[in-house]
């Protein structure tokens, strides 16, 4: 007899193929989030970028939505073990915003609008990894969805792709964002089922 | 929303422990708590989670997340889990699983949606269908520790008979002194209920609430659908979104 979980057989084995381990396959698209829903005026959204120097690059939202866009289809994997597939977003690659700044720093600490933060290193906003994006499935981006942009970084772990963001700060040195202080994986890649510190 | 103080637990990887289940309270018949051992638990807060892993014979693995609905009790912990009729772990948690039998269970998890005996602030639990269950752990945690800060719980069902812990929230003992609990029946009210069946509204919010001036804490659990509803509700009615919690459940596969 099994020593865990007897008579169990599991109805969605084919489904979890191709997922990394852990996950589950959802066909509709949870929402997640530490609290309320900020709603933020397109005329007071800006997005920045402050380098380890200390100086601001800042776009507004006619800024940003006017830089040529891209329309990935990714996978999305969150921590709470839904994974999505074949999701289409557009947006700003973050390598073209990032192209535009002075910056050696190796980190990367995002903010959101509502106070929300997450670290990502550098590397893991370049080539072709990253996106601000406004768009879901041909439609501007909902709040509860992270509108009216979100950061989009779906080869690590949902929570790192923060929702209403509004600015990155570049660091010489690495530090906890939000779930990062409070046991979250710092890094979050979900092939290697990075949930938790220590995993 | 400020950055969270200290993790629920130290370092070092979280362990898959043997969980043996010992006792089962059904609630209705389409959840049940489900009281395991686990020996060697390291303890948890009001609020905090865990992850569960099933593992079938050809060693095909299913994992999910379930809040704990009390405190611990030495080795003992307590999760809720809602049956999702075509999910693949929350059928067998409910159906399958027999007392003395064993699943794999990690944790506790989660910093963020915690509520602390020591915290002076008034505190208001709004839950929505099984989104009750971290709500309770909290309520639980309130009576067990003696704390006499004052607890407002407003709890949505769809039907009298849908109520998770419905006993323990209607006949309330000398512990619970302090707490208030407010029914929001959405489809089907009690008989004799003066208000009609329908969804919360602000006005409840604002009349089963704190006002905002007295800087509640504010804990929100429930569909989708329901936590953004009152979570805006409560920032409308002038509460700092820093001191509103969220925790959204909803059947995604469970």
């Amino acid at each position: 007899m099994a020593r865990f979980s007897p008579r169990f057989g599991g109805r969605r084995r084919s489904e979890a193929e191709g997922l990394p381990p852990g996950q589950y396959l959802t066909r509709d698209f949870p929402v997640l989030s530490a609290g309320p829903t900020p709603r933020i005026p397109l005329d007071r959204w800006e997005f920045w970028i402050r380098t380890e120097t200390g100086v601001e690059h800042r776009w507004t939202w006619p800024e940003l939505t006017g830089l040529p866009a891209e329309t990935p289809t990714v996978d999305l994997h969150c921590v709470t073990k839904w994974s999505k597939l074949q999701t289409t977003w557009s947006g700003v690659p973050m390598e073209d915003l990032l192209s535009t700044v002075e910056s050696t720093a190796e980190f990367a600490m995002v903010h959101s609008y509502g106070g929300y933060t997450t670290n990502v290193p550098v590397a893991d906003l370049l080539d072709g990894k990253a996106w601000i994006v406004h768009t879901y499935d041909g439609k501007d981006l909902t709040p509860e969805h992270g509108g009216p942009a979100r950061l989009l970084v779906p080869h690590l772990y949902l929570w790192k792709s923060a929702k209403w963001v509004r600015g990155i700060e570049l660091m010489t040195r690495d530090e906890p964002g939000f779930w990062e202080s409070v046991g979250y994986h710092n890094y979050g890649d979900p092939w290697r089922e990075q949930r938790y510190q220590g995993d | 929303m400020a950055r969270a103080a200290v993790p629920g637990r130290l370092t070092g990887r979280l362990a898959w422990r043997a969980a043996r289940l010992v006792d089962v309270a059904v609630q209705t018949p389409a959840a049940h708590s489900l009281t395991f051992e686990v020996p060697g638990w390291p303890g948890h807060r009001a609020g905090q989670h865990v992850d569960v892993r099933l593992t079938a014979d050809d060693g095909y693995t299913a994992q999910r997340s379930y809040s704990l609905s009390a405190p611990a009790a030495g080795s003992h912990v307590e999760i809720t889990v809602q049956r999702v009729d075509d999910g693949e772990v929350s059928p067998y948690l409910v159906d399958g699983l027999e007392v003395g039998e064993s699943i794999e269970i990690r944790g506790p998890v989660g910093g963020w949606f915690l509520w602390r005996p020591a915290d002076p602030q008034p505190v208001l639990l709004v839950g929505g269908g099984s989104g009750i269950a971290p709500l309770m752990a909290m309520v639980r945690e309130r009576r067990r520790t003696g704390s006499h800060v004052p607890f407002r719980l407003i709890y949505s069902v769809r039907a009298p008979d849908d109520a998770l812990f419905a006993d323990e929230l209607r006949h309330p003992t000398s512990a619970d002194g302090g707490l208030d609990v407010s029914w929001i029946h959405t489809r089907v009210a009690p008989a004799g209920d003066p208000r009609p069946p329908g969804r919360i509204t602000l006005a409840e919010l604002a009349a089963h609430g704190w006002p905002a001036d007295f800087t509640p804490s504010c804990f929100v659990c429930g569909p989708t659908g329901f936590v953004e509803f009152v979570a805006d509700a409560l920032v409308t009615l002038g509460h700092d979104p820093d001191v509103i919690r969220t925790e959204r459940f909803g059947p995604t596969g469970g």
